[in-house]
């Protein structure tokens, strides 16, 4: 039985990194990976859904439809922010770096100045479970189911709808599919709200767990880039195998040499990633299936 | 030609004048402000702890400059917001030095930034206040620190937490100088009182998601946890060892007297915690009730007034103090002022005193403890604990001018 029982601990930390990874990149995988804007204020999308997450919720709202309330906001603010600035910056890659991180200054700071340095938390819910004499937290050990489902309804999303199929079309040749009928200035405009909207929801899960400051988007956004970079060119297809090898990665170096070594083995796996197969994990996958 | 009376008495009047207007001179000089170089963290990672610190300053310039300021002259804040960046703080460092010509600087939060900016300090020798608790050791002829060191901190905590609880310590530490060197300390005074460390662990800046720590400190299982957590990253752990109902007593030099981690989480995250501070807001005394009044009259929306609040607070009137006794705004006169050994001011915390030998701050120690609901309750105060370490080990400022940081494994050389 113990062996089971730290099998279980060594897993727990495993799917925990794994789901910090996806819910970290999933937002940018749509924004970056689909629309290839290199979205610098992807943190403060987080920040936003969970600020509103918390504020909603101390306001007595219930969790779960403020985490609905923080994922929306976020969503509502990437279509406003789409319309007046990221519209005019498509195909203008640098330039949309620079407004992108103007636009994440200006909201951390921005937040700072309109609701101080920090709110006052809410409480990670449902309490914690033992096993074999550790602890865990129920809520945290849930976030990877919830990862998972998120995946598979975006993919089901971007392969199974129309509006998926458009979507893919427009970024792919918009010309094209502009002439077919689709209006590419309203798939862009969704496409970018979708991506907002799913970093907002990644704040509103973590809200719970984390500290509700106006920086805490740089928290998550050094793990958004590696999974969505590492992920390669197909991100729909390399999301869950890119956090999956990342997170194993991260979890046995975090396991066996602290939290230092956990993160340059992060980051020097993005390194090899690049210069070994450009074309990220879903490119390796690609070519091993003939396509493309 | 021949000048008239009346012209001769025009000419020595004009004369009288100008002489007027030269004796003036210096006059006009004195009532110039004195100016107080500020560099603080009012954005990034540091902003909630520091907020506290320059509306502190503000209050005591301010009430200085309603009854007269210092010499008949006014004080003047030169600010600058370093955003919790180590390159902004030498950039701004060299600007208040520089363009601004400050008397005094103030300034940095993290030790990263005060060691950034020290060297540039020492460079133009310019009179430099380190208001923050911090890792202890800066023996530098240029820096006067006002907040509490590790023989004021860890020597009164450590031992109470193992008489308490037990002699099994883990130590959690932010990894940079401030933890790596307060961890060493923990560590020397859990030896010497005979317990074992079963556990260290140094954790980027970076950092917000702590399982892998937690499960570790569960698998060590010790009697309680030293956490010398920073930044708004790292306070994440609190709620996290919370939900995964870890439940082991806390020790700490840094929470609860800087980021009022108690007020901003939900409770019980920060149940069993213990922490020893110079000073706290539930400080309930006369002179730290009358500081609270002042305070929230001129900023009512403090969400929280924190130790380094009270220890910049100190550092104005203290810097008034050696000002007054120099007679003058010259940085040399003022440190040797400061060192003197007879500058003590009347704070939040009662009366604290600049030690002449390692020119740190003697302080009123309060080991504050967070109950279950996160109210606040204070078990033990040690009155008038002198800095005494850097003096012990051969610091002494008074005699001979340095410029080093010192840490029980780097000793001055005898």
């Amino acid at each position: 039985m113990d062996f089971l029982y730290y099998a279980y601990a060594a897993f727990y930390q495993f799917a925990d990194a794994f789901s910090f990874l996806v819910l970290s990149g999933i937002g940018l995988a749509v924004i970056f990976g689909m629309m290839g804007v290199i979205n610098l204020a992807h943190g403060e999308f987080i920040m936003c859904g969970a600020y509103v997450t918390v504020l909603s919720a101390r306001a007595g709202l219930p969790l779960p439809f403020a985490m609905v309330c923080g994922t929306l906001s976020s969503g509502l603010v990437g279509l406003v922010l789409e319309r007046l600035i990221i519209r005019r910056l498509y195909q203008r890659l640098f330039d949309s770096i620079v407004a992108t991180w103007a636009i994440s200054i200006i909201a951390t700071q921005g937040m700072l100045i309109v609701a101080g340095p920090s709110l006052e938390g809410i409480k990670t819910p449902f309490g914690s479970f033992e096993l074999g004499g550790i602890s865990f937290s129920v809520y945290r050990a849930m976030l990877p189911a919830v990862a998972l489902l998120l995946l598979g309804a975006l993919y089901w999303l971007f392969v199974r709808t129309r509006f998926g199929i458009h979507s893919r079309a427009a970024m792919q040749d918009a010309d094209m599919a502009k002439a077919l009928g689709v209006s590419t200035n309203a798939i862009y405009s969704k496409t970018f709200g979708l991506g907002a909207a799913l970093a907002g929801l990644t704040g509103a899960l973590y809200a719970p767990t984390m500290t509700a400051v106006p920086t805490m988007g740089s928290a998550f956004i050094v793990q958004s880039f590696v999974t969505v970079v590492v992920s390669g060119a197909d991100v729909m297809l390399g999301l869950a195998p890119s956090a999956a090898a990342l997170g194993l990665i991260q979890a046995l170096l975090t396991g066996f040499h602290g939290q230092l070594i956990g993160q340059i083995g992060l980051l020097v796996t993005v390194i090899l990633v690049v210069r070994i197969m450009p074309t990220g994990i879903s490119g390796f996958f690609l070519r091993g299936s003939g396509s493309k | 030609m021949r000048v008239s009376n009346w012209g001769k008495a025009r000419a020595a009047s004009l004369m009288l004048a100008m002489f007027g207007i030269a004796m003036a001179m210096p006059a006009a000089q004195a009532a110039d402000p004195i100016k107080l170089g500020l560099l603080e963290d009012a954005s990034g990672n540091f902003a909630i702890a520091v907020i506290p610190k320059i509306h502190a300053v503000e209050l005591a310039v301010g009430e200085i400059n309603a009854k007269g300021g210092i010499l008949g002259r006014q004080i003047k804040i030169v600010a600058y917001d370093t955003q919790s960046d180590n390159t902004r703080f030498q950039e701004f460092a060299r600007r208040v030095i520089q363009q601004d010509k400050a008397d005094v600087v103030f300034g940095a939060f993290s030790s990263a930034s005060r060691e950034a900016i020290r060297p540039i300090m020492d460079r133009y020798h310019q009179l430099y206040f380190y208001n923050n608790q911090y890792e202890g050791g800066v023996c530098d002829s240029n820096t006067f620190v006002t907040g509490a060191v590790p023989e004021q901190q860890f020597s009164t905590l450590i031992p109470w937490m193992m008489e308490k609880y037990g002699k099994r310590v883990y130590t959690i530490a932010a990894d940079y100088n401030f933890g790596q060197i307060s961890a060493e300390w923990v560590r020397n005074i859990v030896k010497e009182k005979g317990g074992t460390m079963v556990g260290e662990e140094f954790i980027p800046l970076s950092v917000s998601q702590f399982s892998q720590t937690i499960q570790n400190i569960q698998k060590a299982k010790p009697d309680f946890v030293v956490t010398l957590l920073v930044g708004a990253n790292q306070a994440s752990y609190y709620e996290q060892q919370a939900s995964a109902n870890l439940n082991i007593p806390m020790a700490s030099s840094v929470n609860v007297g800087q980021a009022y981690e108690h007020r901003r989480f939900k409770a019980p995250a920060l149940k069993d915690m213990y922490v020893t501070a110079n000073y706290v807001e539930e400080v309930n005394s006369p002179e730290s009730n009358d500081f609270k009044k002042r305070f929230h009259a001129k900023f009512p929306n403090e969400p929280y007034i924190n130790q380094e609040a009270a220890n910049s607070y100190d550092a104005v009137y203290l810097y008034k103090a050696a000002v007054e006794k120099a007679g003058t705004t010259d940085q040399k006169k003022v440190a040797a002022a400061l060192r003197s050994g007879s500058i003590c001011t009347n704070g939040p915390s009662g009366k604290v005193c600049i030690d002449p030998k390692s020119q740190h701050l003697s302080h009123t120690i309060y080991l504050v403890h967070v109950k279950a609901d996160h109210s606040v309750d204070i078990p033990k105060v040690w009155n008038d604990i002198k800095p005494y370490w850097l003096g012990s080990v051969g610091c002494d400022l008074s005699k001979k001018s340095d410029h080093s940081q010192y840490t029980p494994s780097h000793l001055p050389k005898k």
